[in-house]
């Protein structure tokens, strides 16, 4: 029938079109006709689902979304005019991110180091990548849970909010960073993982051949070209914590400002509760007890600018590092 | 000190200490089961695996720990879990069934039909859906979906059909597995466009000179080769699925029906349902009741297990398919 190659299938207008010497769908039979409008359906319902979302936020952006909504804290009030807006929540997401980041990145690149250099005994290092998987697929809510039940722990206080009573709430922003950390810690593991193990061997015997310890090897070799695989795996994770709602709404309070905790300035903000621009939205939903939908459409519009910056910025690490080394960056992991 | 650890470290001190590091996940996932578990303890010892049978409505449960205090008695404890269940499983369900036949043929239109501009244009496209935050997705559902539901679909007669019962308002199962359909069809295309791209082109190419149409030949072979990594994107997809809290607990309504179809699947379709993960979020305020809270807790362990057995489930499935396996 045909004795294209691939590559020339690609080009050849008469497949998409259906006309042509050969194989033109008319001719096909009518399952395969249906098959092949249902991909095209498929594949181009989808881009116009994508393109409805972006613009019907970018309409709501333009209406709702105003300068001053990212430098003002919220208020209380009972009209939504008055309520103020999302500089609390802004800095709740920053705070947040930062501090899962901190925590993840060590954790995630040893093991990811650990398990593609050394890995022995072998079934400690399968183990271990399974344990990775697990955290993985744990949906959001039971890793609040979990982070619930360790903070609320008598002596885990000194890391939580405290109500006036003494009691331990579990709730703040080192419980709520700390089991962001978990979210993050899959996608910086398997992008790294995925980077050493793509390094070409010769590279290791070479630094070998110099006498170098498989450790010093690491540090001086794999570590440093490996950097923009670590980059987006960072990436892909802040994108993932940024979008976290459920570990805010469990572990880090319902108040949407920033409350501190204690008069020491840094340690009191890290005790204190607050709220991040996910469950700004939630909180001003219909769902939620604020009930404010045009801020909610404004907090949404800057998460999802958040969420398309850091895209592009995984987009391009991946053609910068393309470019540099001629190895591709698996930015599959999602 | 500082001088001995700037020092290049012995191998074997190295290998250690990374080692040790590594396996402060193992003990962060044990952890994780083992406090969940010991939370939900006291509603199994006072349930009993009947815990997932049907019986009364869990709302009359909820109700009676949320007021029973911080020192409920037994009988506070009671809960009968089953329409959480079964709406946790035909959300999910329904939801994982029309993603996989959305995803698999969009991800043969991207890597095999599709002109080479707008593949370039659509990779990225599903990459922003796969990241978009589940609260955006529970607003446009909560926003637009549903008031679309309750205004233009459900008519006024199935509503008076079922008003003895509940209200109608377009918070309902439909709205939440469309939205979940939306959510997880980006994960399952973006891990199958990896794998259907990766299967050679040769394979292809070659089933098309024995004469079969190239549409065909993408399914007979670049799909039957690309099998396991397919089956990895659905449990993938299916575990977050699975764990949706927020959007659903937004979009649903909220309130555990019992599965229902005296008046036809349509109305089935518009009622309001809660699955494990929305009701966890639902009731966040009452996890200081101890009875509610190891309630939620045995939710919780119930979710940690599923995704353990999907993954399971996953591996074995996926065995048998190695023989063709295309490895990238």
């Amino acid at each position: 029938m045909s004795t294209l190659t691939p590559h020339e299938l690609d080009q050849q207008p008469d497949f998409q079109t259906g006309r042509g010497r050969r194989s033109s769908p008319m001719s096909w039979r009518w399952r395969d006709r249906v098959a092949l409008a249902f991909a095209w359906t498929a594949g181009i319902g989808l881009c116009l689902i994508a393109g409805a979302i972006v613009v019907y936020f970018v309409v709501k952006g333009v209406q709702y979304l105003r300068p001053s909504l990212l430098f003002s804290r919220p208020l209380v009030s009972t009209s939504e005019s008055g309520t103020g807006g999302f500089l609390d929540p802004l800095l709740g997401t920053a705070i947040l991110t930062a501090i899962g980041i901190v925590l993840a990145v060590p954790l995630a690149v040893t093991s990811a180091v650990w398990i593609a250099e050394y890995g022995r005994p072998r079934w400690l290092a399968r183990a271990i990548e399974s344990c990775i998987e697990i955290v993985a697929g744990t949906p959001d809510v039971v890793i609040a849970l979990f982070g619930l039940a360790v903070f609320q722990l008598g002596f885990m206080g000194p890391f939580s909010f405290k109500a006036a009573g003494g009691g331990v709430y579990g709730r703040s922003f080192i419980a709520a960073g700390a089991m962001m950390s978990l979210i993050a810690l899959p996608a910086i593991f398997a992008a790294t993982r995925d980077g050493l193990q793509a390094v070409p061997e010769h590279m290791r015997e070479a630094a070998f051949a110099l006498g170098k310890t498989r450790i010093t090897t690491i540090r001086r070799v794999l570590l440093p070209s490996v950097r923009s695989n670590v980059a987006t795996g960072v990436t892909l994770g802040i994108s993932r914590i940024i979008g976290d709602t459920a570990i805010v709404v469990f572990l880090l309070g319902a108040s949407l400002r920033i409350e501190s905790q204690g008069s020491v300035p840094g340690v009191g903000l890290l005790r204190g509760t607050g709220s991040t621009l996910t469950t700004y939205v939630f909180d001003n939903s219909p769902a939620g007890e604020g009930n404010a939908p045009q801020k909610a459409y404004a907090a949404a519009v800057v998460l999802l600018a958040f969420v398309l910056g850091l895209n592009l910025l995984v987009e391009y690490i991946g053609r910068h590092q393309e470019r540099a080394t001629g190895l591709s960056v698996a930015t599959g992991a999602v | 000190m500082l001088a001995r650890l700037r020092n290049p470290w012995p191998d074997s001190r190295a290998e250690r200490t990374l080692g040790a590091v590594s396996c402060l996940v193992g003990v962060i996932v044990v952890a994780m089961i083992a406090f969940v578990a010991v939370h939900a303890w006291p509603t199994f010892q006072h349930n009993g695996l009947s815990w997932l049978s049907s019986g009364e409505s869990p709302e009359s449960s909820f109700e009676k720990m949320q007021t029973a205090g911080v020192d409920p008695p037994a009988s506070a404890y009671r809960l009968r879990a089953w329409p959480l269940l079964y709406g946790t499983l035909i959300v999910t369900g329904a939801a994982v069934v029309l993603a996989f036949g959305l995803s698999l043929f969009s991800s043969i239109f991207i890597v095999e039909l599709a002109p080479e501009r707008l593949r370039k244009l659509t990779i990225p496209v599903i990459r922003l859906l796969a990241s978009v935050p589940s609260v955006v997705y529970g607003l446009i559902g909560l926003l637009v979906l549903v008031p679309f539901v309750g205004n233009h679909l459900i008519t006024a007669s199935e509503k008076d059909s079922v008003a003895a019962t509940m209200q109608l308002t377009g918070a309902s199962v439909v709205v939440a597995i469309v939205i979940l359909t939306i959510m997880i069809a980006p994960i399952m295309i973006a891990l199958m466009c990896e794998a259907l791209a990766a299967v050679p082109g040769s394979w292809r190419e070659g089933a098309i000179a024995l004469g079969l149409n190239p549409l065909r030949a993408v399914m007979a072979v670049t799909v039957r080769a690309a099998r396991p990594a397919i089956v990895a994107a659905v449990v993938l997809a299916t575990a977050r699925a699975v764990g949706e809290a927020i959007m659903i607990s937004m979009v649903s309504g909220s309130r555990a029906a019992r599965p229902n179809f005296d008046h036809g699947l349509l109305v089935f379709l518009y009622t309001p349902v809660r699955t494990f993960a929305s009701a966890i979020v639902d009731f966040r305020e009452g996890l200081s009741a101890p009875a509610l809270g190891s309630s939620l807790y045995a939710m919780a362990l119930l979710l940690l297990i599923g995704g353990l057995v999907l993954s399971v489930c996953g591996y074995l499935i996926k065995l048998p398919m190695r023989k063709y396996q295309a490895r990238g």
